[in-house]
């Protein structure tokens, strides 16, 4: 006979037992128990952010870049409701992440007691499953079934909402074998014969693209390997989405840069001239296919999804297939080499992609006056590259710019906020990073909004004597909201200039951070290079061009065809049809 | 500008989940969190444990949509199957309505008479009023409801649509 324990003992002991080594989480009443729990054991280290949302955010960092669950540990009320924001997040994102909030005592729910929020009503719309444990006796299978949710088939956010009676109160705890759910069977093998047709559809085409997103990334990284033979015995060009980024080597001959609104030209032209698209894990975003009638009009589409909701939700296809990608793609290259195919004479396809190639759509224009946002990224990048940096993103610009010249050559190193695009997310995802991935050069490519979204997580990455290091591109503006303004509303920039910034190197100081700042564009290496070499966390406050714009864009609700390219003058008022989509 | 309406059909879905807290509020939710309608919504526990409830929702949508909101139900993770009886074919659609009418003298025969053709059943009555019971589809429901209306209709109750595939095979 096992003994009894507390809830807050059996959930540190599952948790254990799932292999968890990292809690983020900030501490409050409802809590409490599992607190003391905690500080028994010495198996689970917590991290201590200082803002609720930041540790779901650093929670999808370490998921993101070690492929494991992220875990966070909050209150109830204003712990839970903190956390709403990265919680919705996770789920945009397809991050697998699970999230225990402390609730009220079972007879206190729905009395408005202190620090009472319906959590599990208010994430039920936000979350991939949540619970309520209304007995200890649950906890520990709901735990692991928590765990088996949010990891397998498309991953995503569970919360996991634990009355403070239920932490209190004892039961039986015993780890349960493999976890065979009664409803929940996500489909990871395809259907045999779908494979064989997509291989035959792929070996007659003339002007295939492969679509690449987010869950080849979630499918593991023996998925990207797979993906560079797919792309390699087929010759086929690649482009993926902005969640994609790192699955396949920017450095290959066949990678065509990101698709969408700001991706590159030749990456949108391949769309819209292909004959046969195959989508890879990713789910044909509005920011992806703009105009819907007028997106890839020639082509044949097949979609490797493992959540059949994304398919057909936006776009059409011929071929739907419901399986991991990664072990379709296997199962693809098994077929096409079975067949004996050999790769198709796509020169003419080639030649065409290089014409497109040809406008350089990246291009931007270099000044010795003052720095260039997009110089800085790149020079970034020749300066990290050698050491595979980990990169997260703020929302802005500067996250487009980093998409753009940033080149990842291998998956889980890129880290941003896509689906949801929350301001905010960079720093603590950078510190969820560098907690997973200890000798990693960790760098946030941050805008001087968004990092005043969580600046308080400085003093985490103090803490744990963290050498994240912070890239702010301060243009002293909202910068893409200000160039939106430029394109929509003949540049009336209402609201959108960082009034009142703080001294960043200062502040940097206040933290503990070693603190940098740059101006002139013959110190930027010089300024990366101390930033890389100084041990600890660093900031840089790299003063860049204030009215640079980000292209090539298109339009929100235009054609891949309608793309703005550097050299187009694109400023005046857009009509209302425009100004109503997002 | 002016936004654009879709041509929608009517659907009726027959939702198998588990019989859970919260279960009504998460398919109801989801209708609601991501726009679609629902013109008609019943839940009853089903078998003979408790555990699984059948939802039997009406809904209309364009066919793209109804495609989407059968997949968003088969993702919740308490959903066991959902069967579109509309795609499927044949399959019967019953309501019950509780239909309370009152007068005296030539509207309560008038109210009686027409209770027999429309095979509604008398389930209380006092000597001013009635209260029918009366099944069928959503159609014959509407008429006698408004055929009642002409002659002194004070209040109805309807269950909403439960519905059940033809046939001696599952859905
Ligand atoms: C300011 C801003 C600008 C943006 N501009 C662009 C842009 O120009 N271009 C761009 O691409 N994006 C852009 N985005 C991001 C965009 O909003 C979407 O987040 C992104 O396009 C979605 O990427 P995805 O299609 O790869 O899907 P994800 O959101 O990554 O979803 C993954 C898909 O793969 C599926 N999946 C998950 N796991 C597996 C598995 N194991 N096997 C098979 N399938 C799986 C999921 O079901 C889902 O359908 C921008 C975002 C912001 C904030
Ligand atoms: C939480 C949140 N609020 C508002 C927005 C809308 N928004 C998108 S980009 C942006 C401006 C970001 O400015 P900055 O961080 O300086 O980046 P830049 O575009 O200048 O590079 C805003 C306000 C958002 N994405 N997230
Ligand atoms: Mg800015």
């Amino acid at each position: 006979m096992t003994a009894e324990k507390s809830g807050a003992d059996i959930l540190v002991e599952a948790l254990t037992d799932l292999g968890v080594e990292i809690v983020f989480g900030y501490p409050g009443g409802a809590v409490l128990p599992i607190y003391d729990a905690i500080f028994k054991q010495t198996r689970i280290k917590h991290i201590l952010v200082r803002h609720e949302q930041a540790a779901t955010h650093a929670a999808e960092g370490y998921a993101r870049s070690t492929g494991k669950p992220g875990v966070v540990l909050v209150t109830s009320g204003p712990g839970a409701t903190n956390a709403v924001t990265g919680i919705t997040d996770a789920l945009m994102d397809s991050i697998p992440m699970v999230v225990i909030t402390g609730q009220v005592a079972t007879h206190l729910i729905g009395t408005d007691a202190f620090q009472e929020a319906d959590t599990i009503g208010i994430t039920r719309h936000c979350t991939k499953h949540n619970y309520l444990v209304k007995s200890p006796d649950r906890l520990g299978d709901v735990i692991h079934e928590a765990f088996h949710i949010a990891t397998s088939g498309r991953p995503g956010p569970v919360v996991i909402d634990i009355p403070k009676d239920v932490q209190v109160a004892t039961a039986k705890y015993r780890k349960p074998g493999a976890i065979q759910h009664k409803t929940y069977r996500p489909q990871v093998k395809a259907d045999q014969s779908l494979i064989e047709s997509a291989v035959e559809m792929l070996a007659a085409a003339e002007r295939p693209v492969f679509y690449t997103g987010g869950g080849v990334i979630n499918a593991g990284p023996a998925a990207s390997q797979i993906l560079r033979e797919l792309a390699r015995i087929t010759g086929a060009p690649v482009t993926s989405t902005l969640m994609g980024l790192g699955a396949f080597p920017a450095s290959s001959d066949q990678w065509l840069g990101m698709l969408g609104m700001h991706g590159t030209y030749e990456a949108n032209y391949a769309m819209n001239k292909a004959d046969l698209i195959i989508a890879l894990g990713s789910r044909f975003d509005d920011r992806v296919t703009g105009r819907l009638d007028a997106f890839a009009p020639h082509a044949k589409k097949i979609h490797i999804d493992i959540d059949r909701s994304s398919i057909n939700k936006t776009v059409r296809v011929d071929l739907p297939i419901i399986a991991d990608v990664g072990r379709a793609m296997e199962d693809m290259v098994r077929v096409w080499k079975g067949r004996q195919h050999q790769k198709n004479d796509l020169s003419a396809w080639w030649k065409q992609i290089e014409e497109w190639r040809a406008k350089k759509s990246l291009y931007f224009p270099a000044s010795t006056k003052e720095i260039m946002p997009q110089q800085a990224i790149k020079s970034l990048w020749e300066a990290t590259k050698h050491r595979n940096p980990i990169i997260t993103t703020e929302v802005g610009q500067h996250q487009m710019w980093a998409a753009q010249h940033f080149n990842f050559e291998s998956p889980n190193k890129w880290l941003t906020s896509g689906g949801l695009g929350t301001m905010g997310y960079g720093l603590p995802a950078a510190i969820g990073a560098q907690l997973g991935n200890p000798n990693a050069l960790v760098i946030d490519i941050a805008g001087e909004a968004s990092i005043q979204m969580n600046i308080q997580e400085l003093a985490t990455a103090s803490q744990y004597r963290l050498p994240v290091k912070l890239f702010i591109l301060n243009n002293e503006y909202m910068g893409m909201v200000r160039q939106w303004q430029e394109l929509t509303y003949s540049s009336r920039y209402s609201e959108s200039y960082s009034e009142s910034l703080p001294d960043f190197v200062k502040l940097a100081e206040a933290y503990g951070w070693t603190g940098l700042r740059v101006e002139d564009p013959a110190d930027l290496d010089a300024c990366i290079q101390s930033m890389i070499n100084t041990d600890g966390p660093v900031l840089v406050d790299c003063r860049v061009a204030k009215l640079a714009n980000c292209f090539p864009m298109i339009p929100s609700g235009a054609a891949h065809t309608d793309m703005m390219l550097h050299s187009d003058n694109v400023s005046g008022e857009m009509d209302d049809e425009a100004k109503a989509l997002v | 500008m002016h936004i654009k309406e879709e041509t929608k059909e009517r659907h009726t879905l027959s939702v198998i989940v588990d019989n859970e807290p919260g279960i009504l509020a998460r398919i109801a939710g989801l209708f609601t969190a991501r726009g679609y309608n629902i013109e008609s919504l019943t839940v009853t526990d089903i078998s003979e444990d408790d555990l699984i409830s059948r939802i039997t929702i009406v809904t209309s949508a364009s066919a793209d949509v109804m495609d989407q909101i059968i997949a968003q139900l088969e993702r919740l993770v308490p959903v066991h199957k959902v069967v579109d009886l509309t795609a499927l074919g044949p399959h019967v659609e019953r309501e019950l309505a509780l239909v309370k009418v009152g007068g005296t003298g030539d509207h309560r025969i008038e109210a009686l008479r027409l209770a027999d053709v429309y095979r509604a059943r008398v389930v209380d009555a006092t000597t001013s009023s009635f209260i029918f019971e009366v099944t069928g589809g959503t159609e014959k429901i509407d008429t006698f409801v408004s055929l009642m209306r002409e002659v002194g209709l004070i209040e109805v109750a309807r269950t909403g649509i439960v519905a059940i595939s033809r046939g001696k095979e599952a859905a």
